[in-house]
């Protein structure tokens, strides 16, 4: 875990006075929407259909148990009951009452946590792997460098008001669990040939209407150089990107339309003036945040325990072990992916029950922390082994075992028209039919990695453009229509999926997802060739023919 | 999100009325008659053409206190009178969302 320090501590109880502050102002009508929109904006605070959408950040990921109770308490307390964890490592509530917002700040401030720039046109939360500081074979930790950024980015003025939102990703392993591709700056900790750290960065991914794959515009930049040459990202973008038209603002159109070369060329310039300035990181800089970042005192284990050996012969429990346990680090350990996708159920929410449960789990067999990844499911990241049974059982009775991590039902949706005032169409009822069609986990097994992406809008937050398959609802003539794409995926070989054909009706979603994984199981030439395998083999067509066949 | 205030052209293809949501808790209301919000979709102010519709969005517009986002949308009036929503978006905003939330299931 990450301790905060006293700067850290005054700076979030500040913001939370000023947002009392403006909150007053705004209901007596001192300040107008107008006025105030920015300003909520920059706490995390929308309006979406049914009211005020509160928009919590979890830096890299990482949570402490206090930290959870704390959303529990929120959840429970000023909104109805529940919390939905996005796509980019925040927790979303979606009843708050304005009035009372000053209110659940200052409950989430007192553990650490905020809402700083989970909204507006600056630096988002920095996300990171839900693994960091656990997956065997990384770099080192993520957060620590995720941590500089949040720290150097954080109320920057510079980066307060750029032209549009900007979003960071950092991943320190060779599988990409952070999506760093899809981010405005995307950034891979890598070691060069005199065993520096440093980072290979990418520019320029995002999705939305018009979706890019992050470019590589420099494959080598020195740890102690990153927050230079991000900032001289920053500030060619600030200088040259859109302000006048709101679809073309992100970075990925400019670097789109200077081209990647001239794009790096204008970065280069501006990074050789400032550098050799401040922003060049000092070694103390970087052990300091490094120090702060506790691990737990892991014990010796074996490898195999007796726990685990006899636990082996439930069949149940080896389906969930086989699917949401990973290799650990550290031997006799283990990382627990606890999937928020149950039959039936809205992905990514939680309830404040079940927050409050995990939280004493966590505190029990995961020293004290949890984590959040974007694909809107938890993990425990530091569990012995000898613990899976006895987790596992505890898991099932709080609905939080389904053994679907990467699975087909294992969705990304957004919340869709059923919460956000941006949506045509509908995301959660197209997730949850698919998970009770393929609510068989042996058939789900049987067709094996599989991803459902779903938005309910091109402003993609579902991610559909990098769903295996994935499913964008849009608004046709009044009805609700949704065009599939195929082939899409977001990891260290992100690429964008292809539209299939006309789209089709709400009702008909679910048949046509079962024609795609038909055909796929007659078209694979072994059960180990993964449903993207065969794509890159056939392509998009044989799927096509079989979904239009009939219709 | 066009700012209503700037919506210059406004259309409307049948009776419509002016939605919003209520600034300190942001549930979803309606302008009335009587210049006021009402949470109930049977007391909003039907308007049927847009110089009407234009009337009423100034007013709710100009009520920044009270409510926020006012728009125009459309509603379908029964014979006997009763309001509902024209859309599935308004319907899902009057009845709640389609899906069971969490804590309820």
């Amino acid at each position: 875990m990450y301790a905060y320090d006293e700067i850290d501590r005054t700076l979030v109880n500040e913001r939370v006075s000023e947002f009392r502050d403006q909150v007053k102002r705004r209901l007596s009508g001192e300040l107008t929407e107008d006025e105030f929109k920015i300003l909520r904006l920059q706490n995390g605070v929308y309006l979406q259909l049914h009211a005020y959408m509160f928009r919590v950040a979890i830096p890299y990921g990482t949570l402490a148990t206090n930290q959870l109770r704390a959303l529990a308490h929120v959840a429970r307390k000023y909104d109805r009951g529940y919390g939905h964890f996005t796509t980019r490592q925040n927790i979303q509530f979606n009843w708050i009452k304005l009035a009372e917002l000053p209110d659940a700040l200052a409950d989430l401030a007192k553990v650490g946590i905020h809402a700083m720039q989970t909204s507006g046109n600056n630096m988002r939360n920095v996300t990171s792997d839900q693994w960091a500081g656990v997956a065997p074979g990384e770099i080192e930790d993520p957060r620590i460098w995720s941590e500089l950024i949040r720290q150097h980015t954080t109320l920057h003025p510079e980066f307060s008001f750029l032209p549009r939102k900007f979003k960071i990703a950092i991943t320190a392993s060779d599988h990409d669990r952070a999506a760093i591709k899809i981010h405005d700056i995307g950034l891979r900790l890598i070691k060069n040939e005199k065993g520096e750290t440093g980072f290979e960065v990418l520019v320029g991914g995002g999705l939305g209407r018009t979706p890019f794959i992050a470019k590589t515009i420099k494959h080598f930049v020195h740890g102690r150089d990153i927050l230079s040459y991000i900032e001289a990202i920053l500030r060619v973008y600030n200088q040259y990107g859109r302000r006048d038209n709101i679809y073309k603002a992100r970075i990925k159109i400019l670097v789109h339309e200077l081209g990647i070369e001239k794009f790096s060329r204008e970065v280069e310039d501006e990074w050789q003036q400032i550098r050799n300035s401040s922003l060049q990181i000092d070694d103390e800089v970087i052990e300091d945040i490094r120090s702060r970042f506790t691990y737990p005192p892991y014990e010796k284990l074996p490898h195999m325990p007796d726990e685990l050996r006899q636990a082996a012969a439930d069949p149940e429990f080896e389906a969930w072990r086989k699917n949401s346990v990973a290799p650990h680090k550290v031997q006799g350990y283990s990382i627990v992916t606890i999937s928020l996708k149950p039959t039936g159920g809205p992905p990514g929410d939680a309830t404040a029950e079940q927050m409050d449960a995990l939280a004493d789990l966590a505190d029990k067999y995961s020293f004290g922390e949890i984590r959040v990844g974007h694909e809107q499911n938890l993990a425990l990241p530091h569990v012995a082994k000898r613990d899976l049974p006895a987790l596992w059982k505890a898991l099932d009775k709080l609905g939080l075992a389904t053994p679907n991590v990467n699975l087909i039902t294992d969705i990304i949706a957004c919340p869709g028209l059923d919460y956000c005032s941006l949506a045509n169409a509908r995301s959660i009822p197209i997730a949850q039919e698919l998970t009770r069609r393929f609510a068989n986990h042996e058939l789900a097994n049987l067709i094996g990695r599989l991803h459902i992406n779903i938005s309910g809008c091109i402003n993609a937050c579902g991610h559909h453009h990098v769903g295996h398959i994935g499913i964008l609802g849009v608004e046709k003539n009044g009805e609700e229509v949704y065009q599939i794409t195929i082939g899409g995926r977001a990891d260290e070989n992100a690429a964008l999926g292809t539209l299939i054909g006309p789209g089709v009706k709400f009702d008909e979603v679910a048949d046509v997802v079962e024609d795609i994984v038909e055909a796929y199981l007659a078209l694979r030439e072994r059960p180990e060739e993964l449903f993207m395998d065969t794509v890159k083999r056939l392509g998009v067509e044989p799927f096509k023919e079989r979904v239009y066949a009939t219709r | 999100m066009t700012s209503p205030l700037e919506q210059k052209k406004i259309k409307i293809a049948g009776p419509s009325i002016v939605t919003a949501n209520r600034t300190w808790d942001g549930i979803v209301v309606y302008r009335t008659a009587a210049k006021g919000w009402s949470a109930d979709l049977s007391e909003a102010a039907i308007v049927r053409n847009s110089d009407e519709a234009k009337a009423l969005l100034a007013e709710a517009v100009a009520d920044d206190v009270g409510a926020i986002g006012p728009y125009i949308a459309p509603v379908q009036v029964g014979d006997d009178g009763k309001i509902l929503p024209g859309n599935l978006r308004e319907q899902i905003r009057r009845t709640g969302v389609t899906i069971g939330q969490p804590a309820q299931v």
